[in-house]
């Protein structure tokens, strides 16, 4: 049928006239009303050619921002993968890995709002192993007895799942207390470090840069201006390395290791792993584990590239990344960072050229484009690549 | 001697009584067929043997080892393992990755790579597709490889769930010379199939299967002979 139709030959005028008409028609609407929400092409074109060193500056922030969004819709889309389960709890995952990120960050810190690199990536450690296990327990107590539901029921579930977490997440947001160990002092002090609201964002300490001064100087944009200096600060490097680390990881996991296989089998035919001798339980909880560690290896990212959190953060990162994930078609990897990046460079240029209060509709505009051209996604069709 | 033994074994689907106690047993280097009907309840045994399915009530025996109470991924460990009905291979897996996931329970390389060599031995088509994706591969290939892979879990008994579905008539009767030479190199399988004359011709015996009961039994020639059969799955009256 499909292919049918993508024979011109055998489409009618009217078809044929749709076909070309649309595309136009959208793009003449977008240019009439985009000016409305900042697209203002001249004005654009005009402040990329006056400092030509911003759109290099947004490029690279908006990698940083693909970086943590890929991280988090890999959670997504492995479990979707697997289990065909969009997990709604995901976002709330990482909003803990945020506070254990920030717990660990602050006793390393002891009150001083600059922390060394080693410090961000020792984080690593227990906000993985947290979010992890708390993403495990999700799938035992919440997704496995409702397996063979229809699949709304786990859908509601892992809704009132995201809810309960963010309450949860709201109480840590007070308590906030952590021993500082004052050595010249006698006993033992407290330092308040998730301040007195609960609700309101917590600051993280930052990280510290590799160069002083204000940036690293590029020779190449001499040429062009001679005050320009483009800002590459340690938050960059490390959350850019992160991905990149995690992506390829997780993909030689799933491709030589003896779990990684058994995912893939049991993302392909549940029924038929099961008669290969595949724990299908133990490897969906596993996938949930797995999408769970990486929520929290985002949440340092997003920690140590944002210097704050709050019990709020999750939805607004958490709708990001699962558009990222829907975006590149979700079920599939490569898919889910096609779509962080895509996002990542949309939001960022966005903020800087068309207009910041826009950048959320300008997203959403494309996805759902997308989705009206290619419902599948931009990777996603039937023989692509699964878990 | 006797390696499969199932005894008055009672699956319920829900609430659906699907099977009411069979008997049935397999000896070793033997082949047994279960005909029968649509909805008999062919299936729905082998996934009870497999573990798939848990018994209400009734005992499964592998080599006297009661295996109807553990997990599926366990009894494939102790020795059974088969090729599904509507061969449900990996479609996005290689060739090679395919069997390599029916040894998934293994742990012992140069058998497996030795067991690897024999299935490129009895089905070389495989071979030759080593590295395709068995997504992009015939009908009658995917069989092959089916039953390849359920044989690299290297099993004591070998379920074959209706090997013939769907294959056109040359390629029914490779995957039977097949199943001839596993009877040879003293395979033992437990084969379900709709065709029942071609099935009983392979078989050294038989059970006949009706709405979860076992309505006949015996040699699968006295079987192929005898009237109800005919009358009721050979097409010899009627259709």
């Amino acid at each position: 049928m499909e292919k049918a139709l993508s024979k011109p030959s055998d489409l009618s005028f009217f078809q044929r006239f749709r076909r070309i008409f649309t595309p136009i028609a959208i793009v003449y609407l977008v240019l009439l009303f985009g000016q409305q929400a900042g697209l203002e092409p001249g004005r654009i074109i005009r402040e990329i050619i006056d400092n030509p060193v911003i759109i290099i500056q947004q490029v690279i922030t908006g990698l940083a921002n693909a970086a943590i969004i890929t991280i988090i819709a890999m959670g997504y889309t492995m479990v979707y993968g697997i289990v065909e389960n969009i997990n709604f709890a995901h976002s709330s995952v990482f909003m803990h890995g945020t506070f254990v990120a920030l717990l660990t960050m602050s006793i390393f810190a002891q009150g001083a709002t600059v922390v060394p690199l080693w410090v961000a990536l020792f984080a690593f450690i227990p906000a993985m192993l947290y979010c992890g296990l708390l993403n495990g327990l999700v799938e035992r107590y919440v997704y496995r007895s409702l397996r063979k539901s229809a699949r709304i029921v786990a859908l509601i579930a892992g809704l009132g799942t995201d809810f309960m977490l963010q309450n949860i997440g709201l109480k840590i947001g007070d308590l906030g207390l952590i021993p500082n160990i004052d050595r010249t002092a006698t006993g033992v002090k407290f330092l308040r470090i998730l301040g007195l609201q609960s609700a309101s964002p917590k600051s993280f300490p930052a990280v510290q840069e590799f160069f002083a001064g204000p940036g690293v100087p590029i020779n190449l944009l001499e040429l062009i201006d001679k005050n320009a200096t483009l800002r590459i600060t340690a938050a960059d490097v490390m959350v850019i390395a992160t991905a990149l680390i995690a992506v390829f990881t997780l993909n030689w996991f799933v491709r030589n290791t003896r779990s990684g296989k058994a995912m893939r089998a049991v993302a392909q035919n549940p029924a038929a792993a099961a008669m290969m001798g595949i724990d299908v339980d133990r490897i969906i909880n596993l996938t949930y584990i797995i999408g769970g560690a990486l929520a929290g290896a985002a949440a340092v990212m997003f920690g140590v590239y944002n210097g704050t959190t709050s019990s709020q953060i999750g939805s607004t990162t958490g709708l990001n990344s699962f558009t990222a994930a829907v975006l590149g078609g979700v079920g599939n990897l490569q898919g889910a960072a096609l779509g962080a990046i895509f996002i990542g460079l949309l939001s960022s240029i966005s903020d800087q050229f068309i207009s910041s209060r826009w950048t959320t509709a300008w997203v959403f505009l494309t996805l759902v484009l997308v989705m009206i051209f290619k419902p599948t996604g931009l990777l996603g069709s039937e023989g692509g690549e699964k878990a | 001697m006797s390696i499969l033994e199932l005894n008055n074994v009672h699956t319920f689907y829900g609430n659906i009584h699907a099977l009411k106690g069979i008997t049935i047993n397999v000896n070793e280097g033997e082949i047994v067929t279960l005909i029968g009907s649509n909805g008999a309840g062919k299936t729905t045994t082998l996934r009870t043997i497999q573990g798939l399915l848990k018994p209400r009530e009734g005992s499964i025996k592998l080599k006297g080892e009661e295996i109807s109470k553990i997990p599926a991924h366990e009894v494939v460990k102790r020795g059974v393992s088969q090729s599904p009905e509507g061969r449900l291979t990996f479609p996005r897996m290689t060739v090679k990755e395919n069997l390599e996931m029916g040894a998934f329970q293994r742990s012992d390389k140069e058998g497996i790579a030795a067991d690897m060599e024999k299935v490129f031995g009895l089905f070389p088509r495989l071979k030759e597709r080593i590295s395709q994706r068995a997504g992009t591969m015939s009908g009658g290939e995917q069989q092959m490889l089916a039953m390849g892979r359920a044989l690299m879990a290297n099993p004591k008994v070998l379920l074959l769930d209706e090997p013939s579905m769907g294959l056109a008539p040359i390629l029914v009767d490779l995957i039977f010379d097949i199943i001839r030479e596993l009877h040879r190199q003293k395979t033992t399988i437990l084969l379900v199939e709709q065709n029942a004359r071609l099935a009983l011709g392979v078989a050294d015996r038989g059970y006949v299967l009706e709405t979860g009961e076992i309505v006949l039994k015996g040699d699968a020639k006295d079987l192929l002979t005898s009237p109800e059969v005919k009358a009721a799955y050979l097409g010899e009256r009627g259709h």
